[in-house]
């Protein structure tokens, strides 16, 4: 994989955010450098969807062998985009380039490139639809800023349209609600049109597709991860819960990103869920067939996505459950909240959700049946159903980064902020600015968590990871909360890169951590197995 | 291209066009030409030009729900929503599209942000950008509401009222004096200032100056070169105004008229105006109809309890549950999990 040498953070940080003063952008070639790209897409991770134009290819190549009529694809495309997507369609006409944007993207703070000010991002494409499209540009062409269509113009677009996490951020700055996150979905619709999508999404998608998750887990396996966590959680409890999978008649259907089961710190957030169900005695099942509660297809086209997201409606409708539950995650949500229902509604063979425990009616989501876990345990413990003991946490001092989907896609603020703040007493919030609504991305959502791209992560990543640093220095905190799959991931990358000491975790870990369950055993040990918070003597400073 | 072709290339521009009129009066004595054909068809052609872009942009879908949240969303009922910055409801999204487009909301958030060593990043509250954008428009706002004193006749209430608050320095508002400076309007002299400034930041911020096009510079000259011209007319060099407004009615009432000696500055000034009104919709200032239709802002985030409906949502080919169990059929029935079909 990546034996591309990362610069070190002394020489990441020597950035300049001046542009040329005198050399244009239009004259300025792209160079597609290693370190800041993530592979091109294998065949057979396209064709496994049915997408066109598989081939290998190289994005360091000269050729990228583009089939003949490249350019009609593209310009086909974007004719029904734009009459498909009033937001495309206006976004591409109205910006009068103030440049409230230019200093908001992450990924121009932690590069200093131009051509990551999301204005320009977008000018790439926008340049392109006034040649095509506008009689202006047809006539006066550079004067009015259009361009043609060139196979340089292509690997531009590939280029810095994945380097776009599709974060929003821009769009909350915007007078005219400019999103670039649209601007980029429809650049990537247009791209993988021509086969050139990149494998670290084309390859989920495939996964997820056939086999229900994105890392490719098959059902079996599934089961022994959650095994493994099963015994885990009996060795520090001395309880074993006892998920079900694929069970008709339960009363809910769980699902959570399938990162969670796979990986560190994630695994410590699933089986804080299993923890909480089992504590509860929730009627719940797991479901191996929509076992992913991200989509990578999101990141694919708006096709893909749905396509993908098909399947948590079918398992609940084939599972005969009464409304499905979701775990943490970022874009998930996006899609949940802004698309789901949407594409594979309506949902009349589901229930308004009402919480069996509390007999909370989910007023809103009572369309789309499906609730977020973070809601669920707020509600939980308003409610008083919780017996939680936040002193374990003690010994962590927490701050709370809000993922970008959640927050800019749907403003989720309060609910994790109200469950956090109850399962431990230590927690500072990062800098103005750079939280809520202006939260920063982790720099490697939307599909760029890579280990080939790793300098642009680092680079993307840095604008959160020196807010987090700040309170780090400024209150000793040691672990960052949050509530995304790529996050728990891409975090603890970036936090031992820019912030050393500072670990991450999701929210439903520290939430088992602080929970008692009836008939357990005396916790020594965090679920990380490392000991319990009272016990460290350094953290009594307030 | 660079930034100084482009200032350069669109300064020229306005000054041909506002120059042409010179000629046309001077050489050819075309005022029936700039005093009424002109004025109709830039008229004609912004009208046309906005209502078929707004068409245009009707035209197209709006598939999906998609505002950008910056508050709290609407959940459990004991968390506060944001019922502005993240409406969940028409009211919600009334009350946010009015602050953006009478307050520009979204522009006051604005930050700049600082690198240092260290390396640390700042990010400050930056009001300039606002500050301008909000002089700017409403002082244009003003001018060309006062401007209906020479369309109307008798000239209406709200706008003599108008034109006396923006002469403040001339006769003083409560307990403020007046300069008794000869009807001075503010709006004029704001208007210059504010367009001034939305030039300079172009020039002298290097993000913004790389980003700007010919087509930035171009308005921005164009609009000067219409309030430098009507400050010189209303405060050095007089013309006719008697005759400008005989003009002008004879124009509202299509009742063209040509009075003789308005004077070529009026000229200049007047097809200024065409030329604006005429590039309107053809150019980024639709931003003015845009901004009532970006999905982004005018949509509730109510989506996961009122149906929202895809006009084009068509069927996709999905991978069945029948499908996948087939395929993993005896891994799933050896690790115990259920089957349809044993």
């Amino acid at each position: 994989m990546a034996d591309i040498k990362v610069p070190s953070p002394d020489e990441l940080s020597q950035i300049k955010h001046s542009p040329p003063l005198l050399k244009g952008w239009m004259s300025t070639p792209t160079v597609i450098k290693p370190g800041t790209y993530c592979y091109g897409a294998q065949p057979k991770n396209l064709e496994a969807v049915g997408f066109p134009n598989a081939r290998p290819w190289n994005p360091l190549d000269a050729d990228w062998k583009l089939p003949d009529n490249w350019k009609t694809i593209i310009i086909e495309g974007i004719r029904e985009r734009i009459s498909r997507f009033r937001s495309f369609h206006i976004f591409m006409d109205i910006c009068v380039r103030c440049g409230a944007c230019a200093d908001k993207c992450h990924f121009f703070i932690g590069s200093g490139d131009p051509k990551n000010m999301p204005v320009l991002r977008a000018e790439l494409l926008r340049s392109v639809y006034r040649r095509e499209f506008t009689t202006a540009g047809k006539i006066f062409r550079k004067m009015v800023g259009a361009r043609d269509l060139t196979e340089e113009v292509v690997k531009e677009w590939w280029s810095y349209f994945f380097q776009c996490t599709e974060c929003r951020r821009c769009s909350v700055f915007c007078p005219y609600g400019i999103d670039t996150a649209e601007v980029t979905i429809i650049a990537r619709e247009l791209l993988n049109l021509l086969g050139l999508n990149i494998d670290w999404i084309a390859g989920p998608v495939a996964n997820c597709f056939r086999k229900g998750n994105h890392l490719g887990i098959e059902p079996h396996a599934f089961k022994d991860m959650m095994d493994f966590f099963l015994d885990e959680i009996e060795g520090i409890t001395g309880i074993r819960p006892e998920p079900t999978f694929n069970r008709k008649g339960a009363e809910i259907l769980f699902i959570t990103p399938s990162g969670d089961v796979f990986a560190d710190p994630g695994t410590f957030t699933c089986m804080g869920y299993l923890m909480l169900f089992h504590q509860l005695g929730l009627d719940y099942t797991w479901s191996t067939y929509a076992s992913e509660g991200g989509n990578f297809g999101f990141f694919t086209s708006h096709e893909m996505m749905k396509r993908l997201n098909s399947k948590m409606y079918a398992e609940a409708k084939r599972l005969g459950v009464k409304w499905i539950l979701g775990g943490e995650c970022g874009h998930m949500w996006r899609v949940v909240n802004q698309y789901m229902e949407t594409m594979n509604g309506p949902v009349d063979f589901l229930e308004e959700p009402v919480s069996p425990i509390t007999g909370t009616r989910f007023e809103n989501a009572s369309v789309t049946k499906m609730v977020h876990l973070v809601e669920f345990t707020a509600d939980l413990i308003r409610n008083g159903k919780l017996k939680l003991d936040p002193s374990r946490n003690d010994h962590l001092t927490v701050t709370f980064h809000d993922s970008c989907n959640t927050a800019r896609g749907m403003g989720f603020f309060e609910e994790p902020r109200y469950v956090l703040q109850s399962v431990c007493n230590n927690f500072f919030e990062m800098p103005e600015g750079t939280i809520r609504e202006q939260t920063f991305c982790c720099g490697s959502g939307s599909g760029l968590n890579a280990g080939e791209n790793m300098e642009l992560r680092m680079r993307g990543g840095f604008p959160r990871a020196n807010a987090v640093k700040y309170v780090q220095e400024k209150h000793g905190v040691n672990m960052l909360a949050n509530i995304c799959a790529i996050d728990r991931a891409a975090l603890s990358t970036l936090m031992e890169y820019w912030a050393p000491e500072v670990g991450v975790t999701g929210l439903h870990e520290l939430v088992a951590n602080a929970l008692i369950i009836d008939g357990e055993i005396e916790r020594t040990t965090n679920l990380r197995g490392e000991p319990l918070g009272g016990e460290t003597e350094e953290e009594t400073e307030e | 291209m660079n930034f100084i072709s482009g200032i350069i290339l669109s300064f020229i521009t306005v000054l041909v066009l506002v120059f042409i009129p010179f000629f046309g009066m001077q050489v050819a004595n075309l005022q029936f030409v700039f005093g009424v054909i002109i004025p109709y068809a830039a008229i004609v052609l912004f009208l046309v030009g906005v209502v078929g872009r707004l068409l245009l942009w009707s035209f197209s879908a709006v598939p999906f729900r998609i505002p950008t949240t910056a508050g709290q969303q609407k959940s459990l009922p004991w968390i506060k929503p944001n019922k502005i910055e993240n409406p969940s409801s028409a009211a919600g999204v009334f009350g946010r599209m009015l602050l953006e487009i009478l307050l520009f909301r979204s522009l006051f958030r604005n930050s700049t942000m600082e690198f240092r060593e260290g390396p640390r990043v700042t990010y400050e509250w930056e009001k300039w950008l606002w500050l301008s954008a909000i002089l700017f428009h409403y002082s244009f706002a003003v001018v060309l509401i006062r401007h209906l004193r020479f369309f109307t006749q008798p000239v209406p209430a709200f706008v003599t009222m108008l034109e006396s608050l923006d002469a403040f320095m001339q006769t003083g508002i409560g307990p403020l004096p007046g300069l008794m400076l000869p009807g001075m309007y503010l709006s004029g002299i704001i208007l210059l200032a504010a367009a001034g400034y939305l030039f300079l930041r172009r020039v002298y911020i290097p993000t913004v100056r790389y980003i700007s096009l010919p087509t930035d510079y171009f308005p921005l000259f164009l609009i000067l070169a219409i309030a430098t011209t009507g400050i010189l007319m209303r405060y050095l060099l007089k013309v006719d105004v008697v005759g400008v407004k005989e003009l002008a009615l004879g124009l509202a009432t299509f009742h063209p008229v040509v009075p003789q000696g308005i004077g070529v500055l009026f000229y200049m000034h007047l097809f200024s105006v065409c030329c604006l009104f005429a590039y309107f919709p053809f150019s980024k200032l639709v931003h003015l109809g845009g901004v009532f239709l970006s999905p982004t802002r005018i949509m509730a985030n109510n989506n996961r309890f009122v149906r929202h409906v895809n006009p084009w949502n068509y069927p996709v080919k999905v991978h069945t549950y029948d499908e996948y169990e087939e395929e993993f059929r005896e891994k799933m029935v050896e690790a115990g999990i259920p089957v349809e079909k044993e």
